[in-house]
């Protein structure tokens, strides 16, 4: 446990420390790895610990961009519109959390999918204070490219550790052990003592505000959004892959997912503009069919042993 | 005797569409009674727990939990007012290990203040039901035996006050079920009410200082277990009413 703690600084000093060795579409990858982590380790709180699959993330995204950008165009100082978009998303996910968490399984998971769409047509249709289709122009953060790439890469790696530190807490807290039992039986856990929807519900906000966080960020950061790209379908299906990727409801399996993700996307995909889906559903096939418990939890040495690395040993 | 009831159910129902699973039901426990619950294949016992848990709202009627009016309790509060009971079907989380299993019993509905605190509790409880040795095992790996001790142990973590056993005995071996006899009588001797939903008579008649016979729902008969097998609304209920005609012909007979 404690290596893996260490391999986790490592990786957090080399994405901190792109700008000194790569240039900026090494920064940008850079700042993608660290949002899609942010994103992944948040679904984990509901999607992993609390085995309620939720494709609600890109909603949260999209909500938590449109409220920071809306916020600062009203006046509201950058960091205070971040937080304001990380506090109404979180007020919004209670709330929501409330009325579809009392659905499980598929029906959760169709439930919480449809909040996308639904979110995606009333910013759409809601011009004359979201500017609907055409979009909205946020705010150009000042300092120039340079500048701007290192800043939103550490305000995403910043985001991302507290989503990891918070993640840590909860796994070791009454919260995390009080999901785990929630998603290994439902029943029995209400019969334990386990207020069950007091602690989904707080599962699903922690698992929608820092979406929100990152949607405010992100805005900022490509100072231009709109209702399509905000609420994109591809990004509520990408994130939970990335989590069972790496391992659900594990502490680290969604930081490793979304890294792993992020880099065969750029490396692979790119080159196949054409089969970009197609690939995705294979990976979605192969995740479901032969790792299901994800990249953390094969057991690498068994594994090597049979390939013939270990066997000198 | 005269102690007041630590459980009180006053005209229970509940009806499932047109089934009427429990109707109009009514009894207490005394503090640290051993009351047995009897009754054919449906006859609404495992509802009646349901109900007295929060499982299920009833219909109609009302259960006061030492003279607190708790019908519309929800589970998890049954739970920790001290109200626990054990499933007939077994409910482990089965991925979890057994001590993190009672442990979740101790942290949520006991008095445990941290998860060390709940798992060092979890280890009383599983020596005393006899699981020490395979605390560390995942809970899915045990035995139907063990899993039944396991449940027990979940709820002993919790700090019952009454105690529900939803035939914690069925598919134990006459062997197994002396040791189970002989837990359920230490945990009663350390003041637990316990109401014994069971199907086996050694274990009822053996451990009940009282028995309710519930017959389609209702409760055709109580009172203690000597008197309750000789009631001809009860033989009659468990081997119909010609068998029961028949016995009584040939006890004139004799």
């Amino acid at each position: 446990m404690n290596r893996a703690f260490v391999l986790f600084g490592l990786w957090v000093l080399v994405l901190a420390t792109a700008p000194f060795y790569a240039d900026n579409y090494i920064v940008r990858l850079a700042t993608f790895v660290c949002m899609y982590s942010a994103l992944a380790l948040s679904w984990n709180f509901i999607g992993g610990m609390a085995g309620y699959p939720s494709f609600a993330t890109a909603a949260f995204m999209g909500l938590g961009a449109y409220a920071g950008a809306l916020s600062q165009k009203h006046g509201l100082p950058l960091p205070l519109a971040w937080t304001f978009a990380t506090l109404f998303v979180a007020a919004f996910s209670a709330l929501l959390g409330w009325a579809i968490l009392r659905m499980r399984g598929h029906y959760f998971a169709i439930g919480s999918i449809s909040m996308v769409e639904v979110l995606r047509l009333i910013i759409s249709s809601w011009g004359d204070f979201t500017g609907g289709g055409d979009g909205l122009n946020v705010t150009i953060v000042a300092g120039g490219p340079d500048f701007v790439a290192r800043l939103f890469l550490w305000v995403m790696l910043g985001i991302m550790l507290l989503v990891f530190a918070v993640t840590v807490a909860v796994d070791r807290g009454r919260l995390g052990f009080g999901l785990r039992c929630i998603q290994q039986n439902e029943d029995a856990a209400n019969m334990v003592g386990i207020d069950s929807t007091a602690y989904k519900i707080a599962g699903f906000t922690l698992s929608a505000m820092f979406c929100g966080t990152v949607g405010a960020v992100y805005a900022s950061w490509v100072a231009y959004i709109d209702p399509t790209d905000s609420f994109s379908i591809l990004l509520t299906l990408k994130v939970p892959v990335m989590a069972l990727l790496g391992g659900a409801g594990t502490v680290f399996g969604p930081v490793v997912g979304a890294a792993a993700f992020v880099i065969m996307e750029e490396v692979i995909w790119a080159r196949f503009l054409q089969y970009h889906y197609a690939i995705l559903g294979l990976v979605i096939v192969f995740l479901i069919f032969f790792l299901p418990g994800g990249l953390l939890r094969i057991d690498y040495k068994k594994m090597l042993a049979r390939i013939g690395v270990g066997r000198t040993a | 005797m005269t102690a007041s009831p630590i459980l009180e159910v006053k005209g229970l129902s509940k009806s499932f569409g047109g089934v009427h699973a429990v109707e109009n039901v009514s009894f207490a426990l005394r503090p640290g009674e051993i009351v047995g619950l009897i009754g054919p294949n449906g006859a609404g016992k495992t509802t009646l727990v349901n109900l007295l848990t929060g499982v299920f709202r009833s219909t109609a009627g009302e259960v006061y939990f030492n003279g607190e009016d708790v019908t519309r309790q929800r589970p998890h509060q049954a739970a920790r007012r001290g109200l626990c009971r054990t499933f007939q079907i077994v409910q482990p989380f089965p991925d979890m290990t057994v001590i993190e299993n009672v442990a979740a019993g101790a942290l949520f509905a006991g008095d445990a203040n941290s998860r060390g605190e709940a798992e060092d509790q979890a280890m009383e409880h599983l020596n005393f039901v006899g699981l020490g040795a395979v605390a560390r095992t995942p809970a899915a790996s045990l035995t139907l035996p063990n899993r039944k001790r396991l449940e027990l142990a979940k709820s002993l973590a919790m700090k019952p006050k009454v105690l529900m056993l939803d035939e914690v005995n069925a598919g134990l071996n006459a062997g197994e079920i002396d040791g189970a006899l002989d837990l359920i009588r230490k945990i009663s001797a350390s003041g637990v009410t316990i109401l014994l939903i069971e199907h086996l008579m050694k274990v009822v008649m053996s451990l009940s200082q009282r028995i309710l016979v519930l017959h389609h729902g209702e409760l055709i008969s109580q009172g203690a277990p000597e008197d309750v097998v000789a009631d001809e609304t009860v033989i009659e209920a468990y081997l119909g009413a010609k068998f029961a005609e028949r016995q009584k012909r040939m006890a004139k007979d004799v």
